[in-house]
């Protein structure tokens, strides 16, 4: 009875639902870079990727990388260091950001990133995680086989478990199986590693070895209070349970399905089951210990809501027909309220409500905030929806939408920016236009007796440097001295036709003090070149002020200019970028709205539809059990009457 | 009574299988359109971020008067840090309370970019007071010459016997 109702491609795909959910998570990476020549900009990014901000590490690397890309001398920027890997890092952070576009960065990154193998292997591990989560097997394969050689040891054993759950989703069970093997006794693993072996050798069709393998991780011993190893032990315990009860052994089933903790998350279909396995044994007071506790449980869940025809039916078997027309009668009114409670989620969610509570900030800041959600007062339609949002398709629709409404805050305060950016630059050029022209004017004027100082200087240069090649005393002859000689030329010419004792005199006068002065000029002559070296160098001191006086009056006006110029067409295209990607995000982010609100929708009415048809039959199993309590009061009162 | 037995055999199977039966309908395609559609945002989001990270530096903070002031941990630094107080030439510019996260983030090696502002060239006096639990608080002062181009000072914390160090970058 239960083999038919339990059809073999359901509880496959059961497993594979089960062994999907199987992944450990995945450990911050170490992003220290080594020595003091660290680039701060890229130590930046990093610091935003550690927190889990993708895009702010993307555009502030992007930005680092345009920099250093625009730059001359690139061997002066501290990036260069470290170029292989910040062109490596902002494909790893697009890939952590769910930007895994085929032609995208981040491919790149994994197959041709220029850093260690063993960094290049963690994002091929990583890529191939997003396309197995994403439902990608193929890509998440042809991913996963790109890795070549050894990978960081905190991910080793992660990308093993992965690899083999990618395995087996591409029906390759032997490899899965033998990639398991390796982590079976790995501390920590031994459950997940067991679990998805014994799913591996169940779908190679090898039952005996896959229902053992289940049976041993099923019993391993948990270290602590590892929450993890405690669900996935009681995920082993569920599939092999019910296993057996598909194959009409529900005695065994009983015992894995009681094994399963009472307050573990398996805890009520495990008590579900243990009930059928009873009911399939015609042992109705054992089915009622496992359904009695379901029974008082949450009536949200499912398997709740189940007991509570399930309950009844026992008692029918027990032929208490009065107390499981009881029963019967507040099945139906627990289902009833329940029917109102999803009548007015699928309104909420028609009405918005759920989105609004998504995307809170205070919500999302909470990394347990699946579960904050369904603490909502506003949102009671999530407590139903905690399985389908735990889905590997909402999750990657919901995280999109995340991503959408974060672009969306940005777009709106990127507007406000820019609107006060265009005021600063109005005010700047309300300060510096009206100034500019007479500073302008001033600093032609300077500009022009700068230039003259500086042939002047040249000119010395010049006459320095030919006179050490050609000594020429008169060169440096003193202004006193030049006069002193074009005084004596000038007397010279006066007497040189004076034929008397007087112009003999002076001539002879005039010829002495001419070589007095010409000695003099002629061996001053090293020490006046030495002394005009020494007077250039230090005319240079004060024309090397001078220049970084210029030069920084150029730059500064340069920067008035700078202020105030040159932005109004960068404004502008930014701002119609804006704009038309705002359209953009508005439109893809009612897509997903639309898209999630079916899943959601088409979830709840599926338990509606459900709940209406447990509603129909406890009405005709209540009307039944009456009718049996009443035949059986009545043969009982003729018992009594009967001689 | 078998019926019943039957239909929640059924339910049973429906009810260790939520998820399967409510995306039945759903267009994997659809979803995966939808997802590539994002990709696509993302991409041109990311850019004019870029752009707009760019224009504010030039504008806001030129490389002429740019001091940036960076905050990173010593490797194997076991600091237990609250926040920091900064003063620039005696003014008080920033301070700033650190989250667990963003503490993570630094002990793996990022670098937090705290303050960023603009000043004249010159000789400048740095002023940081750093806050841990228990009343912890180290105060440490540096003095950097703001030249023509941006001046990047990286402020260490290791918590040694020198709990705070400069290095000019």
């Amino acid at each position: 009875m239960l083999s038919r109702s339990l059809p073999s491609r359901l509880l496959w795909c059961l497993l594979w639902c089960l062994a999907a959910g199987a992944v450990a998570p995945v450990q911050a990476a170490e992003t220290r870079l080594p020595g003091s020549e660290r680039d701060l900009f890229l130590g930046e990014a990093f610091y935003y990727a550690g927190q889990e901000r993708f895009f702010d590490a993307i555009s502030r690397l992007d930005a680092e990388l345009l920099q250093y890309h625009r730059v001359d001398e690139r061997d002066r920027d501290p990036l260069h260091i470290h170029a292989g890997l910040a062109h490596f890092s902002v494909g790893d952070f697009e890939l952590s950001y769910r930007m895994h576009n085929k032609a995208g960065r981040a491919i790149a990154a994994v197959l041709e990133g220029n850093v260690r193998q063993s960094v290049r292997n963690e994002a091929a591990y990583r890529l191939a995680r997003i396309y197995y989560e994403k439902g990608d097997h193929e890509n998440a394969l042809l991913t996963i086989e790109r890795i070549d050689g050894a990978l960081p040891e905190r991910v080793r054993d992660d990308e093993r478990l992965l690899r083999a759950q990618i395995y087996i989703v591409n029906d390759r069970h032997a490899d899965a199986v033998e990639v398991l093997r390796r982590l079976e006794r790995v501390p920590g693993y031994e459950g997940f590693a067991g679990y998805n072996m014994g799913v591996a050798l169940i779908q190679q069709g090898d039952e005996r070895r896959g229902l053992a393998q289940l049976d041993r991780a099923g019993q391993i011993r948990v270290r602590g209070h590892d929450p993890a190893a405690l669900a996935i032990r009681d995920k082993a315990n569920l599939v092999l349970g019910f296993h057996l009860l598909q194959g009409e052994r529900p005695e065994e089933a009983a015992q894995y399905l009681n094994r399963v903790r009472l307050e573990g998350p398996f805890s009520n279909r495990a008590l579900l089951g243990s009930g059928w396995s009873g009911v399939a044994q015609a042992r109705f007071d054992r089915t009622l210990v496992p359904w009695s506790i379901l029974y008082q449980r949450n009536p949200t869940d499912k398997a709740v809501q189940e007991s509570l025809l399930g309950v009844p039916y026992a008692y029918a078997n027990l032929d208490m027909h009065g107390r499981a027309a009881l029963l019967y009668g507040e099945a139906l009114e627990a289902f009833d309220r329940e029917l109102d409670r999803l009548h007015a989620s699928i309104q909420s969610i028609r009405d918005g409500h759920f989105f609004r509570a998504m995307v809170r900030e205070e919500i999302r800041l909470d990394s347990n905030w699946l579960v904050r959600l369904r603490e909502l007062p506003e949102s009671p339609e999530t407590w139903y929806l905690m399985e389908l949002m735990a889905s590997n398709d909402f999750q990657t629709l919901l995280k999109n939408y995340l991503d959408l409404e974060d672009m969306r805050q940005r777009q709106t305060a990127w507007l406000t920016d820019l609107d006060a950016y265009e005021d600063v630059i109005a005010r700047r050029r309300d300060y510096y236009a009206p100034l500019l022209p007479g500073i302008d004017a001033r600093f032609r004027v300077l500009d022009s007796m700068i230039r003259l100082r500086m042939e002047q200087r040249q000119s010395l240069d010049d006459r320095l440097q030919r006179l050490l090649v050609a000594p020429d005393p008169k060169m440096l002859m003193t202004a006193d001295e030049r006069l002193l000689l074009l005084q004596l030329d000038r007397i010279e010419d006066e007497y040189r036709s004076d034929q008397s004792a007087t112009g003999e005199e002076v001539r002879r006068r005039v010829a002495r003090l001419r070589g007095r002065a010409l000695w003099d000029i002629e061996t001053a002559y090293p020490q006046r070149l030495t002394d005009a070296f020494d007077n250039l160098r230090e005319l240079d001191q004060h024309v090397q002020r001078l220049d970084e006086i210029y030069a920084g009056y150029v730059r500064t006006r340069q920067a008035a200019t700078q202020s105030y110029q040159g932005y109004d067409e960068r404004i502008r295209n930014a701002r119609a970028r804006i704009r038309q990607d705002q359209d953009r995000v508005a439109q893809a982010m009612k897509g997903l709205e639309h898209m999630l609100e079916r899943m959601a929708i088409a979830e709840l009415e599926a338990r509606r539809d459900r709940l209406e048809q447990y509603r129909v039959r406890a009405r005709f199993a209540m009307a039944e059990s009456y009718d049996r309590a009443v035949k059986a009061q009545q043969q009982a009162l003729i018992g009594e009457g009967a001689p | 009574m078998k019926d019943l037995l039957r239909a929640l055999g059924l339910a049973l199977c429906l009810a260790v299988l939520p998820t399967l039966a409510a995306a039945a309908d759903l267009s994997r395609d659809r979803i995966k359109g939808l997802d590539e559609q994002v990709q696509d945002i993302k991409q041109d989001v990311l850019a004019i971020s870029t752009e707009l990270l760019q224009l504010e530096e030039t504008l806001i903070f030129p490389s002429s008067t740019q001091v940036s002031l960076f905050v990173s941990m010593a490797e194997g630094s076991r600091l237990q840090l609250d926040g920091v107080d900064v003063r620039l030439n005696g003014q008080a510019v920033t301070h700033h309370v650190y989250t667990h996260r963003e503490v993570e983030a630094m002990r793996r090696g990022g670098v937090q970019r705290l303050y960023t502002g603009n000043l004249r060239s010159g000789e400048q006096e740095l002023e940081v007071t750093v806050r841990g639990p228990e009343g912890f608080q180290e105060r440490a002062s540096h003095r950097f010459s703001k030249g023509a181009g941006p001046a990047l000072v990286e402020i260490v914390l290791s918590g040694g016997s020198a709990p705070v160090t400069f290095i000019d970058r």
